[in-house]
């Protein structure tokens, strides 16, 4: 287990390694900070001036070295836009990503158990019919296509719910800002939330769906009939218990996607998190925050992956984790 | 589905009250928020925004283009370079203190150390306190662009930002006292702000224009980037004031018995450049003309632009002092044809062109139509169009041999059109900085030199408008339309008023109707 452990240690920081340098390499092909930075009459000799200032005219290799030796102190460069160190930057958009994240997942879990084991159970009926149909269209509309929808219909015409923002969300500690604090909060987060779970609640209805017919077509449950089981106990105990267990794991990996259609959500609602953070920063070329939300996101999915990993070996046994590894 | 009714109209009737509860606030969305509290840091339409709410100006435009004093009482020339400001005495800083004269000369010169800022400053050699309430303003030549330069002149105080912790230093890419703190004399006080999310502004209680009827004591400004985001949030009822407006959506603000729309005449033009060096056949100046005439600019405007713009034929807008109305827009195809016939083009040729595609209105749109417009005089177009951000690099290294610029003149004057987009390039003076072009005409030249140091307003316009004159002639580069600018408010807001061409709402003025 512990040699497990050190050589996992080893291979994300190989991996963070990777990333490190592929985010680099990417920002000399985002643009030009320094237009961003000036004014349109400002002469070539002062951005010059301005670009050295940055370092922005020394070889790649410098600057990586330069940016790796502050990374590795926790420095990941200073925001051209915000003026403070990117890392606090992207610390401080992040609760209101995970709340985002948070809010989509319920909706996701609280609506596809249901709808994938009743059109399983019941395929025919008009409901199921109902159910799949929509499922194909929610799949074939893009995420912001979606919300743009979601707010004509919901904002602008009938006015129910707010248009854009976060509005007044509660402070619990640190950066951490809640929106589920309140109604208020509850109806800012509403829409993005079903906008972000729009992409992956047809999935996993069909997902649970395909599971469960399997599952209630196998022989320990015709074998539950036949022993006189109550109908509803051999659904939802004996049958929905093994659908779920596939569930979860695509459910897990799934996670990481979404914080990826964060992006797109965030920026359709003017949500004030990380994934919109991300885009105005590539449109302001501010690539100091552009190369720390990179680095970021993949320190969070290489962490995820060790953590499923270990758990992994913890649930199932029959996994050995030190063969695994070697 | 009636009790469903009832609670969807309880529920829209409770929504709409909260919003009529907040009588005197203004809740603005703009699609992006200033850079930095420091008014001298970047030179840029949201910068100056800002500006005009917490700070003011010696003299400000007004809407049809004429100055009007705000710090500065009134001014006198005293000789030929010298212009004597009496300021408004009583004036306070919104740290409490008395604006003086040293505060205007400290700004002054904290305006010559700003690099983006500098450029505009350059033919003036100093400002002097004669006492606590009059400056002398020196330039090294006779300038007739002082007034207009003196909008740019919003002053800060001395003490405040000197007695900061880093001296009030102007810091292009960091944190900076003056980054993060204010101390003007405008309307409005910045109480909160979150980089990229909001900014909350509160009248200002010592604010010296007393006469001002402004009636909003509170100021929300968001940045909303996404075009349709803004919008709905306006129909919706969440903000109060949004620009700029999308040509899609402006017909649908206007219908809106909640909402109006705002509509005036821009003064940024777009245009392409044809480059000289790139390709020969554009040192023939029929070639150029060819092309003019075959851009069909009142299509753009009214098929792309859905009328959202002015047809152009020149760089200088109405209303500036080189306009000439005289000129006007080209498009006959049999002449086009004619023109490239008589170069010896009758059978084309092929160049590149490049775009951007989120700078300007409809820019990779208007490029696309250019290129199919060209065909019909057979130059084949390969078009590019790029995110902003990727197409100044390219377009400071004249990638292509057509390349889009659109520009608006800092000093709101015809003689800056031609000093940066078709002034002979000269990496001294930085003209021609924006002339991808590589069009050189000295006689033009000498005319916006001539121009440049003439103060009799009369003989400069003639002056101005003798070089546009020459540009359409010699087709130096091709023009399209001046970008309108649109703002959409909330019926009761009564914006009209306060906004202008240059794009700068003076929102201590605004009245909002109470209810």
């Amino acid at each position: 287990m512990f040699a497990y452990l050190v050589k996992r240690l080893f291979q994300a920081a190989a991996v963070m390694f990777a990333i490190s340098i592929v985010a680099f390499a990417i920002q000399d092909n985002l643009g030009d900070p320094l237009r961003e930075l000036v004014g349109q009459s400002v002469s070539e000799e002062v951005r010059q001036q301005l670009r050295d200032e940055l370092g922005l005219n020394d070889s790649f290799i410098e600057q990586y070295l330069r940016f790796a030796g502050r990374a590795i102190q926790g420095d990941l460069g200073t925001s051209y836009f915000f003026k403070e160190p990117a890392l606090d930057v992207i610390l401080r958009k992040l609760p209101a990503t995970l709340e985002l994240v948070f809010g989509a997942t319920v909706i996701i879990i609280g609506l596809s158990i249901p709808l994938g084991v009743y059109t399983a159970i019941k395929p025919n009926s008009i409901f199921s019919k109902v159910v799949m149909g929509v499922s194909i269209i929610g799949i074939s509309i893009p995420v912001f296509l979606t919300a743009i929808l979601l707010i004509f219909f919901f904002a602008v015409e009938l006015r129910w719910l707010p248009s854009f923002g976060r509005g007044d969300p509660v402070h619990v500690f640190g950066y951490w800002e809640t929106n589920f604090a309140n109604w208020a909060g509850l109806r800012q987060i509403l829409l993005p939330s079903i906008a972000l779970s729009s992409i992956m609640l047809p999935l996993f209805i069909r997902l649970i769906r395909a599971e469960m017919l399997e599952t209630l077509d196998s022989e320990y449950v015709k074998y539950a009939y036949a022993k006189g089981l109550q109908t509803r106990r051999i659904w939802f105990v004996h049958a929905l218990k093994n659908t779920l267990l596939p569930v979860i794991t695509v459910g897990g990996v799934q996670i990481g996607t979404m914080v990826a259609y964060t992006i797109l959500t965030e920026t359709v609602f003017q949500w004030p998190g990380m994934g919109f953070m991300f885009l105005e920063a590539v449109n302001r070329v501010d690539t100091p925050l552009i190369v720390a939300y990179l680095i970021v996101v993949g320190f969070i999915f290489v962490l995820t992956n060790t953590v499923v990993d270990l758990i992994y070996g913890l649930v199932n046994p029959t996994v050995n984790l030190s063969r695994m590894g070697a | 589905m009636k009790k469903f009714t009832t609670i969807a109209s309880a529920l829209a009737l409770s929504v709409g009250m909260t919003f009529g509860a907040a009588a005197q606030d203004l809740r603005i969305a703009y699609d992006a928020d200033p850079v930095s509290l420091d008014p001298h840091e970047q030179l840029s339409g949201g910068t100056l925004q800002l500006s005009h709410m917490t700070f003011d100006p010696l003299v400000r435009w007004t809407q049809d283009l004429q100055f009007e004093g705000r710090l500065a009482e009134s001014w006198e020339q005293v000789d030929d370079v010298t212009t004597r400001f009496t300021l408004r005495q009583g004036v306070k800083f919104h740290s409490g203190n008395e604006m003086t004269a040293d505060d205007v000369v400290y700004t002054f010169e904290r305006l010559k150390e700003s690099d983006d800022f500098r450029g505009i400053f350059a033919p003036f050699v100093s400002l002097t306190a004669v006492d606590d309430y009059t400056v002398e303003l020196v330039t090294a030549e006779p300038y007739p662009l002082v007034l207009h330069t003196a909008t740019y002149i919003f002053p800060m105080e001395r003490a405040f930002y000197e007695g900061s912790e880093d001296g009030g230093e102007i810091v292009k890419h960091g944190d900076s006292f003056a980054s993060r703190n204010i101390s003007g004399t405008g309307p409005y006080v910045v109480t909160e702000r979150e980089q990229g999310v909001s900014m909350t502004f509160e009248r200002f209680a010592d604010y010296w224009d007393t006469e001002s009827e402004g009636n909003v004591q509170n100021i929300t400004l968001t940045p909303i980037a996404e075009d349709p985001t803004r919008v709905a949030a306006l129909l919706a009822g969440d903000v109060d004031f949004i620009a700029p407006v999308p040509p899609t959506d402006l017909q649908r603000i206007e219908d809106d018995p909640e909402t109006d729309l705002i509509t005036m005449s821009g003064t940024r033009i777009i245009t392409f450049q044809l480059n000289q060096d790139r390709v020969e056949a554009f040192q023939d100046a029929r070639v150029r003309r060819a092309i003019d005439f075959a851009v069909n600019n009142e299509g753009i405007v009214a098929r792309i632009m859905r009328g959202f713009g002015t047809v152009g034929a020149q760089a200088s807008p109405a209303g500036y002092l080189g306009h000439d109305p005289e000129l006007t827009p080209r498009f006959d195809l049999d002449e086009a044809n004619r023109l490239m016939a008589e170069a010896g083009y009758a059978d084309g040729f092929t160049v590149s062109m490049m775009a951007p595609n989120n700078r300007y209105v409809n820019d990779a749109r208007i490029a696309e139509a250019v290129a199919s417009m060209l065909s019909q005089i057979n130059i084949t177009v390969d078009l590019q169009t790029l995110p902003k951000a990727q197409y100044w690099p390219e377009f400071d290294e004249r990638s292509a041999d057509m390349m889009m610029i659109g520009w608006h003149a800092d000093t709101e004057d015809s003689a800056n059109f031609h000093q940066f987009l078709t002034a002979c390039a000269d990496e001294e003076t930085g003209n021609g900085q924006y002339n991808s072009g590589n069009y050189c005409n000295e006689e033009a030249d000498a005319l916006m030199a001539q121009a440049n140091a003439e103060t009799d307003p009369e003989v400069r316009a003639d002056l101005l408008q003798q070089l546009e004159g020459i540009l359409y002639e010699d087709a130096a580069f091709i023009p399209l339309h001046w970008q309108d600018l649109a703002w959409g408010a909330r019926a009761g807001v009564n914006a009209a008023p306060i906004v202008n061409a240059l794009n700068f709402p003076y929102f201590g003025d605004l009245v909002v109707d109470t209810e």
